[in-house]
């Protein structure tokens, strides 16, 4: 498996919704390109017949008692959002700004 | 007079129920010890406190007093002051995780770790220092400047939970709550010369602790004696129904355990050292000369009073560091994308919601967090993903396979707790790799679930810096940590004349 690119840091760092400078994807991928080359020791096991472990204490079908219990108020629930307008939460535009 | 910041929570509770001191006092104390020796990051502060709460700590204490005086019956650390790791979630204190994401952000609900605390009647004196989100072994990651180790103010206090773990050393606090995702409670106690518990997984519920990798995380006691981890382990444990993943079962009587093993005696207890972790066949990389030494002496005084010693090898701790780091940053990349600017924290405007996304978040999380992510979206990526993010899952069923035949044969298991005393601020910061092997002893608990404990084994002669010593016990098992920790910590202490942290030097207080 090959190590990471610059241009695959890039279009990671785009779906992760970071922005990053030249001067950021200079440092990072150097660095990102050494772990992953460290970490892919994992695949020496891949073709082994062992099952997955998603959950150190293995525990199904976890249920509360179907009651109502206090919540937060709109006003809570809203106070620490960086912009709020009649009781919701308000952002910048959400479709693409070229249409 | 006394300097009450000097005593253990034990004996400040016997000293509240004596009516020798009050819990005005002993916050007054501690306080004071803050403002002396903490403070924004410089050179001379120690930095374990983001945020003090000097009305809050005095008015619960105010109340505890109050009701003492008046015969109601209190909790059992009512009135003892307590420091919390700012990765938990507290109604009406500022909670950043460490983030620049998130400062400012005041908390419209509590944790439940944060609510037990709260019903325990014990004064919270403030939010600790951290890395970014607890990604971290130095808190250099931390977006408000690093914590400085007490006994040696240019070298790591480890991490992620480095400020809880300095404040305890420098007796700001003498209890703290941490939180250990591959050692953050742990690491940092070892380098501390402190007493830190990774309970068993689901064991203290994560509701408001906000999350690294959900699969890892696990919130924890720190203090400077096992006894007094005890105490704090049985306040936060127990049922949630807010956690899904809490276990359903009654809270290990951990103060017991500490009381029966401070006498010493471990006739008949198998305690296992793990070949790969210390033992004779480690390959020795990274493990200092005064480690390996301290950690033999603890051996020989376990062996002198009763304990059989015998070796266990765990072949599939070699993958364990590349699953556990490949494993957070897949989850941790998934757990962060709430930090979207839209419900708290900072939003960088810009023209369109996602502009505003990825400005934000360049701009409110640092280099570490950048990374972890990055390489979490890789591992999750398609053509990766059975690659990478399979096989750690794989890594992980052969370690608990490991653990499961280990405990056949001991009943603990043991090992240092970090390869290294304490190294100096900015030497592994542009080192990721070097800065990861720092967690190589801690990382296998989390991935199998199971309880570990560090406690300190002495200084090591080269740097006269703290060692830690860990006890690993099977899943549910938390007792068995106490038991024999306070044993050891028992024996060591006859050795010493005292506690590891007396011999901490004392810090030039500025004022």
């Amino acid at each position: 498996m090959s190590s990471l690119e610059r241009s695959d840091v890039a279009r990671l760092a785009a779906l992760a919704r970071i922005d990053m400078t030249d001067d950021d994807l200079d440092r990072l991928s150097g660095q990102l390109s050494a772990i992953v080359d460290a970490v892919a020791q994992v695949s020496e096991v891949a073709g082994q017949d062992v099952p997955a472990t998603s959950h150190p204490i293995p525990m199904a079908n976890v249920h509360r008692a179907d009651v109502v219990i206090p919540s937060l108020s709109q006003q809570a629930a809203l106070s620490g959002a960086p912009d709020a307008e009649d009781g919701r939460f308000r952002v910048p535009q959400i479709l693409g700004e070229e249409a | 007079m006394t300097d009450w910041t000097r005593k253990t929570a034990a004996q400040m509770v016997e000293a509240m129920a004596a009516g020798e001191v009050t819990s005005s006092e002993l916050v007054r104390a501690h306080l004071d010890r803050i403002a002396a020796v903490d403070g924004p990051e410089t050179p001379s502060a120690v930095h374990a406190f983001l945020h003090i709460d000097a009305d809050g700590a005095l008015a619960t204490a105010a109340a505890v007093d109050a009701d003492r005086a008046a015969g109601v019956e209190l909790p059992r650390l009512a009135g003892v002051p307590i420091a919390v790791k700012d990765v938990l979630v507290t109604k009406g204190l500022p909670t950043t995780a460490g983030s620049r994401i998130l400062e400012g952000w005041i908390p419209p609900y509590d944790s439940t770790v944060a609510s037990k605390i709260r019903a325990a009647r014990m004064p919270i004196l403030g939010k600790t220092n951290m890395d970014e989100f607890a990604m971290g072994s130095s808190t250099e990651h931390s977006g408000y400047g690093p914590t400085h180790n007490p006994w040696d103010l240019e070298r790591i206090p480890g991490g992620s939970g480095g400020g809880s773990a300095a404040s305890l050393a420098a007796w700001e606090a003498p209890l703290a709550i941490g939180s250990d995702t591959g050692g953050s409670i742990r690491q940092p106690a070892a380098v501390t010369g402190t007493v830190g518990v990774k309970p068993t997984y689901g064991g203290v519920s994560r509701y408001g602790a906000i999350a690294l990798a959900s699969s890892l995380d696990q919130l924890g006691p720190c203090a400077r004696t096992v006894l007094d981890a005890a105490m704090l382990h049985e306040v936060m444990g127990g049922h949630d129904d807010m956690d899904a993943t809490s276990l359903d079962e009654p809270v290990p009587a951990c103060v017991d355990a500490a009381r029966e093993g401070a006498s010493g005696d471990l006739t008949g207890v198998r305690v296992g050292v793990i070949t790969e972790l210390g033992g004779s066949n480690d390959s020795g990389e990274g493990y200092q000369a005064g480690v390996k030494q301290r950690f033999e002496e603890s051996l020989d005084a376990m062996r002198a009073a009763g304990a059989e010693i015998v070796e266990v090898s765990c072949p599939s701790f070699v993958y364990a560091l590349a699953a556990y780091y490949l494993i957070l940053p897949s989850e941790a990349s998934s757990n962060l994308a709430k930090f979207d600017s839209v419900r708290f924290g900072m939003r960088v405007e810009k023209a369109t919601i996602e502009k505003t996304m990825g400005a934000t978040r360049a701009a409110g999380f640092g280099d570490e967090v950048k990374r972890r992510i990055i390489l979490g979206t890789y591992a999750l990526s398609a053509g990766y993903y059975d690659a990478y993010y399979g096989s750690a899952q794989k890594v992980r069923t052969l370690i608990q396979r490991d653990f499961a035949a280990a405990f056949e044969k001991a009943d603990v298991l043991v090992s240092p707790t970090a390869p290294t005393t304490p190294f100096k601020l900015g030497e592994r910061i542009d080192d990721p790799l070097a800065m990861y092997l720092n967690d190589v002893a801690t990382i296998p608990a989390n991935l199998a679930g199971i309880p570990g404990m560090s406690l300190p084994s002495g200084v090591a002669p080269e740097d006269g810096l703290p060692v830690g010593f860990q006890i690993l016990a099977p899943a549910h098992e938390d007792a068995r940590l106490y038991r024999v920790g306070a044993a050891l910590e028992s024996l060591l202490a006859a050795r010493w004349g005292g506690n590891l942290i007396a011999q901490a030097p004392e810090l030039e207080v500025s004022k």
